[in-house]
């Protein structure tokens, strides 16, 4: 069942930067409105693939029988779905009327399309946890935009497979939230490879990852700031207005005459939406301090992350398409977690908000079915109408959309990629295991057949049953 | 809540100081499924007091004059208990002032490592917000424990009754809890630390009338914590190890062989590698079912379905959040070991009469005349995520399912903000 892919596919970050042109300044465009910008180019090198990303893709199969959960509103009692070159070729009702390859019976089971996980640390904060895999946070300067996620990112950890066996496709793997920017975050497509870079998702821009609140205070107070939320503010604004100043400088110029700095490279990413920025941010009056520091300087948030007080200010969120991505009920471990409640995410849907559900959490990960059936429950419990479907969302294209992934995955329909996952039940009873799951129509995990670990780590270790 | 009719009848029209004078009124909780070891039984309960006084088939109870509760439909259990939180003892994990979990006091041994003597069971605070939080998702009992050195102190069980500490600890001491594993020593001298204690605690009672005499050499302990330790080596109370890794607990085995310890072990990432030692000894371990994956070289071989092979190999299992504020998570954990395989009654068993069996309070983990009445409503399945907690009683008092994150709820349940809420 495998194709050799398309060369789109394994040019992704090339592909991601031509794409990217639109958002560029129109000035810099003279000439050939369509080409890269000296610094667009500059980008092109620094995401160059050296292992080519694993071109072989999955189908043609169809799967019949099952409930098909698209998380585009409709669901389809049973249904079918059929798999092509890596796509959904075809998704509906029924029975497939021209069903392709191997007709694959899953009656009685659950399709929906592949999990992401908008906030992770695997594989920068990779098991086994002793210090030397800990490469979560740059904690030596609240600013660390030059540090990349990818470049800690272990593809070894044990915890990848384990996301995978619960249905998880793609996630967002972050720095930690030590630094006020913290650096850039990468996008995996979980599909094993011998580094991060054959792992990135074929044209998801970066993350940048930024946090208010507590933990750079915490960090910072006692090695020269910010101690305060005033300072983390300052610090913000101080670097935003840094990046303007180096931006301006560097317009306009070849990329050898471009003054490379590795820091300012990442914010001006930030600054002019080529990278996605996500905030680490718990407090109502956190996220919108932030909001206001954002629109001084024109930075686009994609997504506060946590964000446990977002139904307080829902209204302004949604009408932004900001994403909010938490946890169904973590809280209050520190103070700026006090106010949690569990109909966070129902109270953000419900007011049109994107809501995900994040795991920031080796084990969350495992679940991201569950959280987001908690927090549907509790939703409901409150009134709020929404549907299944809508809670699907909190898991797919929701966080697809926040990634800047959601013309390519997060939903099933025809075109996009063949990620998805079989359940044997419903996805949403505490009892469901995903039975299979595919990206770009490969089966990467298969219940039916032994287990073969994914890590090195785990081959030859002494463990008996 | 429409299914949950309340009808009151005769002679309960009293006033709430009246009501409080007499005491809590009885109840009649009607056609409730009550599982158990032989499937589900359709049943009336009657609570009078803070006990159970009767469970009837459904429309044979004999009570007259109760409250009535129609729970047709429902499932009715006993409420859920975490054996290993830190409930009452934290309010938020990283302010130091609201952290009272450890217990390392100037009245004992120098080094901090032994620490028996202290109790946690003062500092508990019934007030604490986490209270019903933890409530409203049917934890009715907790066993709050201390952390810090080898011997940690002693733990205490609560039930989450309401703001006074004399009417929510249930047993204080209830057990001493260690741990072993990793530290910055080897952890060879974990093993000699807690081997040490516990020797010296019987050495201490057999020579104790000389010492007091001076006719015999002092103890390497101090006296406080030998007298704490005492019934614990003599198999009165439990010894509560925290401890993961398979050798670790293959050890703990091998020390504490033909001693009278009432052993426990929490934790247990790789229980299932010993399981047939553990079964002989009859020494039960707590586990939390979501913790998979080698997270530690303690822990290289965790795996989902511990709870299942322990529990096959003859093992008494109990689940927990190890946590404070995710004590509310239990029936989730307890699901995921039905996912994996194990009996949906032994995982119910597992919140319920297992933690009471083993810390000894006979009187609590089961639905039957003179137990405490701590009892849930659900909506459905108690372990599935769509199913809510309908009613909850403790001591037989029905308490609101209102918490401090309800009143957020309410007061943000719709823009703008309802400050008359």
């Amino acid at each position: 069942m495998r194709r050799t892919a398309t060369r789109v596919a394994l040019w992704g970050a090339v592909a991601l930067l031509w794409s990217a042109c639109a958002t560029a300044p129109a000035a810099e465009r003279e000439g050939d409105p369509g080409a890269p910008t000296a610094l667009e180019q500059l980008e092109a090198r620094a995401h160059a693939p050296v292992e080519d990303p694993d071109p072989a893709v999955g189908g043609p199969f169809t799967l019949q029988g099952a409930t098909v959960m698209t998380a585009t509103g409709e669901r389809y009692a049973p249904g079918y779905v059929v798999v092509v070159d890596g796509r959904v070729e075809a998704v509906g009702a029924g029975t497939a009327p021209t069903p392709k390859g191997p007709v694959l019976d899953v009656s009685g089971q659950f399709v929906t399309p592949g999990l992401i996980d908008a906030h992770s640390h695997l594989g920068v904060l990779a098991e086994p946890h002793v210090k030397a895999t800990d490469e979560v946070n740059e904690a030596v300067a609240p600013n660390t935009a030059g540090v990349w996620a990818e470049h800690g990112f272990w593809p070894q950890d044990p915890g990848l497979e384990r996301a995978a066996r619960g249905g998880v496709t793609t996630l967002l793997v972050l720095p930690g939230s030590a630094n006020l920017i913290g650096g850039r975050g990468v996008t995996i497509h979980l599909r094993p490879a011998r580094g991060a870079r054959a792992m990135r998702f074929p044209g998801a821009p970066d993350g940048v990852k930024m946090a208010c609140g507590e933990n750079p205070k915490r960090v910072y107070g006692q090695k020269g700031g910010p101690q305060t939320r005033m300072g983390n503010v300052a610090g913000h604004r101080a670097a935003f207005a840094a990046a303007q100043r180096w931006l301006a400088d560097n317009r306009g110029k070849k990329p050898e005459e471009v003054a490379r700095d590795v820091k300012m490279e990442t914010l001006a990413a930030a600054l002019e939406g080529r990278a996605l920025v996500q905030v680490h941010c718990y407090r109502a009056d956190d996220m919108l301090a932030f909001l206001a520091a954002a629109d001084e300087f024109g930075v686009t948030v994609a997504a506060f992350h946590h964000a446990l007080e977002a139904y307080k200010i829902r209204d302004i969120l949604a009408a932004r398409h900001i994403g909010v991505a938490t946890w169904a009920d973590w809280w209050g471990f520190k103070m700026e977690l006090y106010d949690g409640i569990p109909e966070n995410l129902a109270f953000v849907a419900e007011a049109g908000g994107d809501a995900i559900v994040h795991s920031d959490s080796g084990e969350g990960i495992q679940r991201l079915n569950q959280e987001a059936a908690k927090g549907l429950a509790s939703g409901r419990a409150a009134g709020a109408q929404l549907s299944d479907d809508d809670a699907l969302r909190w898991i797919t294209v929701n966080p697809a959309r926040a990634l800047g992934i959601s013309d390519q995955v997060g939903t099933l329909e025809v075109g996009k990629r063949a990620d998805l996952v079989v359940w044997d039940r419903d996805p949403f009873s505490v009892y469901a295991r995903a039975r299979w799951v595919y990206v770009d129509g490969v089966r990467i995990i298969d219940r039916d057949a032994a287990r073969v670990p994914w890590s090195d780590f785990e081959l030859g270790q002494e463990v008996e049953r | 809540m429409k299914a949950l009719r309340f009808m009151l009848l005769l002679g309960l029209a009293l006033g709430a100081g009246d009501a409080l004078a007499a005491g809590p009124p009885c109840t009649l909780i009607r056609g409730a499924s009550l599982p158990g070891e032989d499937g589900e039984r359709v049943v009336d309960v009657v609570v009078s007091g803070d006990r159970v006084a009767e469970v009837a088939p459904a429309g044979a109870a004999t009570a007259t004059g109760c409250e009535e509760v129609d729970a047709s439909g429902r499932i009715l259990t006993p409420g859920l208990v975490d054996p290993y939180t830190q409930l009452g003892l934290v309010e938020v994990s990283l302010e130091a002032p609201t952290v009272d979990t450890d217990l390392k006091a100037p009245f004992q041994d120098g080094s901090g490592q032994i620490r028996a003597s202290v109790r946690a069971d003062y500092a508990y605070n019934p007030r604490s917000s986490l209270i019903p939080v933890t409530r409203l998702e049917g934890v009715t009992s907790a066993i709050s424990v201390p952390a810090g050195g080898t011997v940690s102190g002693s733990s205490f069980w609560v039930d989450l009754a309401g703001p006074r500490q004399a009417d929510a600890i249930q047993r204080a001491p209830l057990a001493m809890h260690a741990s072993l594993g990793a530290r910055a020593e080897s952890r060879a001298t974990a093993f000699q630390t807690l081997d040490v204690a516990l020797r010296e605690a019987l050495d201490f009672a057999a020579r104790q009338a000389a010492w007091e005499q001076n006719r015999t050499p002092g103890f390497l302990l101090p006296r406080l914590d030998l007298a704490a330790l005492l019934p614990v080596a003599r198999g009165e109370i439990p010894l509560v190890v925290a401890v993961g890794r398979a050798s670790d607990i293959e050890g703990l085995l091998r020390m504490t062989e033909g001693t009278r310890l009432r052993l426990v072990v929490a934790g247990g990432a790789e229980a299932w590698m010993v399981r047939d030692a553990l079964a002989r000894r009859r020494v039960p371990v707590i586990l939390d079912p979501l913790v998979y994956g080698p997270r530690g070289f303690d822990a290289v071989a965790a795996r989902p379905d511990n709870a299942v092979l322990l529990h096959a190999a003859g093992v008494p299992v109990m689940f927990s959040t190890f946590s404070s504020h995710h004590a509310r998570k239990l029936r989730q954990l307890a699901g995921n070991a039905v996912r994996e395989g194990l009996p949906h009654q032994a995982a119910l068993d597992a919140m319920t009469r297992v933690p009471a069996e083993v810390f000894g309070l006979a009187d609590h983990g089961h639905v039957a005349p003179g137990a405490v009445a701590n009892l849930v409503l659900w909506s459905g399945d108690p372990l599935e995520l769509s199913t809510r907690v309908e009613g909850l009683w403790i001591h037989g008092q029905r308490l609101p399912l209102t918490s401090r994150q309800t009143a957020l709820r309410d007061r943000y349940r719709r823009l703008p903000v309802d400050r008359t809420r």
